[in-house]
């Protein structure tokens, strides 16, 4: 029976210890509990805030506080001439972490980089790597050498670089891996978690508090700065408000809309404020009447007084969308204008396309998103916009699954209010995701499959220079506001309320919660 | 006696199995495929959805599931959780410690506060005690723990700062688990000031946790005392001339005892109820809030078997307290 009792913990800088210590220890008042600490093996951010984002390194990394991609465990890479193999040269001296039961006897190399891969390809319990078509992209995956590992493709894509940078292409020790297959504790894995991150695993107490101390060999110099992380698992949005106040964490996530106002006037907070890397969006059946008819859909879009759903939904703390993609994403074709508000012109345009006496549905989330706090609400007021221009709405719900379910179906009945984060910082996670023919009968809500639009995106897809995408993707957002599948409502903000005394913080985009550049001032 | 004993048993095993038909049944008849909402906004192909319904033994015709299920508990295995593919076992284990502390510091504030003020009351019946003490159990009642425990949190963290506001102990205290018991496990590390901590973090939780029984135990207290206070045999006490103290205290309080412990046994279910919201609001982490987010992810083994064991447990508590009536009244060791 070992008693560990650390003095180290006495460093927090909460008003607890007296004299500025040496040690640093920041306190994340985290949301919710991880499903585990292999990252591969789920697919919510709160798991990977625990485990990718502290612990693992991936090839590829998203640059802190943007969507491009930067060498990370891989220094440089090389894609082919016809898009289809892509070769990475790995960084030298990246040490893996060690425990008690393990201690590295090489640094990361090749090996390591295909068994991370490897075991995904082999069944199909890996949710995440699965649903972004990764099995049938990979056709093999080579070691060159030690330090070269090269990926060919069964087709050319080119969102595959940002898939790599995503969460489950964290790259764990294979080492570690035969040890403890060979130990009989394979879940070792994901219960004691070793990486190459930032930061290295203490300790976790299931649905308490999950420790982390500083990685010293890290690979990036001056990072991270603090000497322990501790994650305080608090899933109710005001006592996180509290616990803050109180000075007992430095940075909580996911603050009640209704708190924020609170927040900014409390001298002892900061609230950092970013654009969500979201959409949410209003989609009819194009495949029924009378909304197959682009006309009829232009004209209930401007039926719609959006403003007003931002004012009063998203209580101001967002913005009008006018595209299906984010603002901050590249290949936003920021010239589109806007169908105005006009229910005048829109009960013309119903006029003129012989729709009488409409009635709908409107089909409402039973759940909290940040792409859409409160769904119902939200279906309340486009019911009466929509009685404004003469359209009789019925407002429909059914428990999440049945909803996601139902909602795919191609003869579904009605317009559905839905939204969509994105997962890698590339518009073909958007587009090709939400809107492609593939997509029909499952996440094309919009039931919407324009083959115009269809061969941009994937023309798209084949090319790898950014910048001749980027054209494709705008023309293709031309097209969409044209057919107007939905009606694109909203990009919530995303908030981060930090005690002041926190230094560095950056909101990363796509929604995680990283903490490698943070420090703590002195008081 | 032991007849007694063995009878009670015997109704524990078609309620055993009722529970887990119960439990296996409600999950299921819940809207929502599991797989679907783990699948989220992105939705998943068909072949996907078969191979995953298949690798979870959806497929099986529900007969087979719930055989599969039964056999199973009987061989003390509750299945592995879809989310953390960790045993639902080792879960509930490493986390009910922290629910039996709580609810034993609830209940024990319930009965140590709840039966004096119940006396009071009943002695000082229509007065001002009583009508005090008994609106304030009123209130005590019908408030919302959700609502009573932010409350809680707002006046004594948030404004007078005299508690932490959530967690079971200061996180600069760090030490494994021995016991689970944040106030023994404290204790044992011999850290400075770890067993001081526990305690303030448990003040709130037990308070609030402990609102509704306190309210159940003080109003039947009173309504038992009054019913006993009402005897022959009590008017006879007085009468010999023995202090209140001791006609109110022996006499009488010893025999409205019985439906007293009676409603004590029953609040075991009412404080695994209350636990699921006061441990969300505290961050305590309890299998309450363990089994709503289990709920939520249609978790199907984690919800059965959580509720399996709950049940067990419940079934276990009223069985003591069965057992208890015969030892304090041998008139219904008998019946």
């Amino acid at each position: 029976m070992i008693h560990r009792y650390t003095l180290a913990a006495s460093a927090l800088a909460l008003g607890l210890a007296g004299a500025a210590q040496a040690q640093q220890t920041l306190v994340y008042c985290s949301e919710g509990s991880p499903e585990g600490f292999d990252p591969a093996l789920f697919t919510t951010g709160t798991t990977f805030d625990a485990s990718s984002h502290t612990m693992y390194n991936q090839l590829v990394e998203f640059e802190t506080g943007t969507t491009n991609v930067v060498p990370g465990l891989a220094e440089e890479w090389e894609i082919s001439d016809d898009g289809q193999s892509y070769t990475f040269t790995l960084r030298e001296g990246v040490e893996f972490h060690s425990n008690d039961q393990f201690q590295p006897s090489r640094p990361m190399n090749a090996d390591d980089v295909i068994y991370s891969f490897e075991r995904q390809r082999g069944d199909g319990s890996w949710e995440y790597f699965n649903s972004m078509s990764m099995p049938d992209l990979i056709e093999s995956i080579e070691k060159v050498d030690d330090r070269t590992v090269r990926f060919n493709l069964a087709r050319p894509e080119a969102p595959f670089i940002a898939n790599l940078a995503m969460d489950f292409a964290s790259i764990v020790s294979k080492e570690y891996a035969d040890q403890m297959e060979e130990a009989g504790t394979p879940e070792a894995l994901n219960q004691r978690p070793i990486g190459t991150g930032p930061f290295t695993f203490v300790d976790y107490q299931t649905d308490a508090v999950i420790r982390y101390a500083r990685n010293e060999n890290y690979w990036k110099d001056n990072e991270p700065q603090v000497d322990n992380l501790v994650f305080a698992i608090t899933p109710d949005a005001s006592v996180r408000l509290q616990r803050l106040q109180a000075g007992e964490c430095h940075v909580m996530p996911y603050p009640n809309p209704a708190d924020i106002d609170a927040i900014q006037s409390n001298t002892d907070l900061e609230l950092l404020r970013e654009p969500g890397f979201n959409v949410g969006y209003f989609a009819y059946n194009t495949q029924q009447e009378p909304f197959d008819d682009p006309q009829v859909r232009r004209a209930l879009n401007m039926a719609i007084d959006k403003q007003a759903i931002i004012d009063v939904i998203f209580q101001g703390y967002g913005e009008v969308a006018k595209n299906p993609l984010p603002p901050s994403i590249w290949g936003y074709n920021d010239s589109i204008e806007d169908d105005p508000y006009d229910p005048e012109q829109a009960r013309q345009m119903l006029e003129d396309a012989g729709v009488e006496d409409l009635s709908m549905r409107i089909w409402a989330m039973p759940v909290q998103r940040p792409y859409n706090p409160n769904a119902r609400r939200m279906a309340e007021l486009m019911q009466e916009d929509f009685s404004e221009v003469g359209v009789d709405v019925e407002i429909v719900s059914y428990e999440w699954g049945e909803y996601l379910e139902r909602s795919s179906a191609v003869d579904r009945d009605g317009a559905v209010l839905l939204g969509w984060t994105g997962d890698n910082g590339d518009p073909d996670n958007f587009l090709a995701v939400l809107l492609g023919c593939d997509a029909v009968s499952n996440a094309n809500r919009a039931q919407w499959c324009n083959e115009e639009f269809d061969s941009l995106i994937q023309e798209a897809k084949t090319i790898p220079d950014q910048s001749e995408r980027a054209q494709l993707y705008e023309e293709a957002q031309v097209i969409f506001k044209e057919e107007a599948p939905w009606a694109t409502i909203a990009h919530s903000a995303v908030f981060m309320p930090v005690r002041s005394e926190v230094e560095g913080y950056i909101i990363h985009p796509l929604g995680g919660h990283l903490f490698d550049t943070v420090s703590l001032s002195q008081e | 006696m032991l007849k007694f004993a063995l009878s009670r048993l015997g109704t524990f095993v078609p309620t055993f199995l009722g529970v887990t038909l119960i439990s296996f049944a409600f999950i299921r008849v819940l809207p929502g495929d599991p797989i679907i909402v783990m699948a989220g906004e992105r939705g998943l192909s068909e072949e996907r959805y078969e191979a995953l319904r298949a690798q979870y033994g959806f497929d099986d015709p529900i007969w087979v599931q719930f055989w599969d299920y039964l056999t199973g508990i009987l061989q003390g295995d509750l299945g592995t959780s879809f989310v953390t593919n960790r045993p639902v076992w080792d879960e509930f284990f490493a986390l009910f410690p922290a629910t039996v502390e709580l609810s034993l510091c609830a209940i024990v504030i319930a009965i140590v506060l709840g039966i004096p003020a119940g006396v009071i009351a009943a002695v000082n019946r229509g007065k001002f005690y009583d009508r005090a003490l008994m609106s304030t159990a009123l209130v005590g009642y019908s408030m919302p723990i959700f609502w009573w425990a932010l409350l809680l949190i707002i006046v004594f963290s948030g404004n007078l700062g005299w508690t932490p506001v959530s967690g079971r102990i200061g996180l600069l205290y760090y030490f494994d688990d021995v016991t689970g018991f944040m106030l023994i496990d404290s204790l044992l590390s011999g850290a400075d000031g770890a067993f001081g901590s526990a305690v303030s973090h448990l003040i709130l939780p037990s308070i609030a946790l402990s609102t509704i029984p306190l309210a159940v135990i003080a109003r039947q207290t009173r309504s038992a005392m009054l019913e006993v206070l009402s005897e022959d045999y009590i008017r006879t006490a007085r009468a010999k001339g023995l202090s209140p103290s001791r006609v109110n205290g022996l006499h009488a309080l010893r025999n409205a005892m019985i439906p007293v412990i009676t409603v004590i046994g029953l609040s075991v279910g009412t404080l695994m109820a209350g636990a699921i919201l006061t441990e969300t609001i505290f961050s305590w982490p309890g299998i309450g809030k363990w089994m709503v987010d289990s709920i939520f992810r249609r978790d199907y083994p984690v919800v059965q078997g959580g509720l399996v064991m709950i049940a067990v447990i419940v079934m276990v508590v009223n069985l003591v307290v069965d057992l208890m009536y015969g030892l304090i009244n041998p008139k219904i060791r008998n019946r």
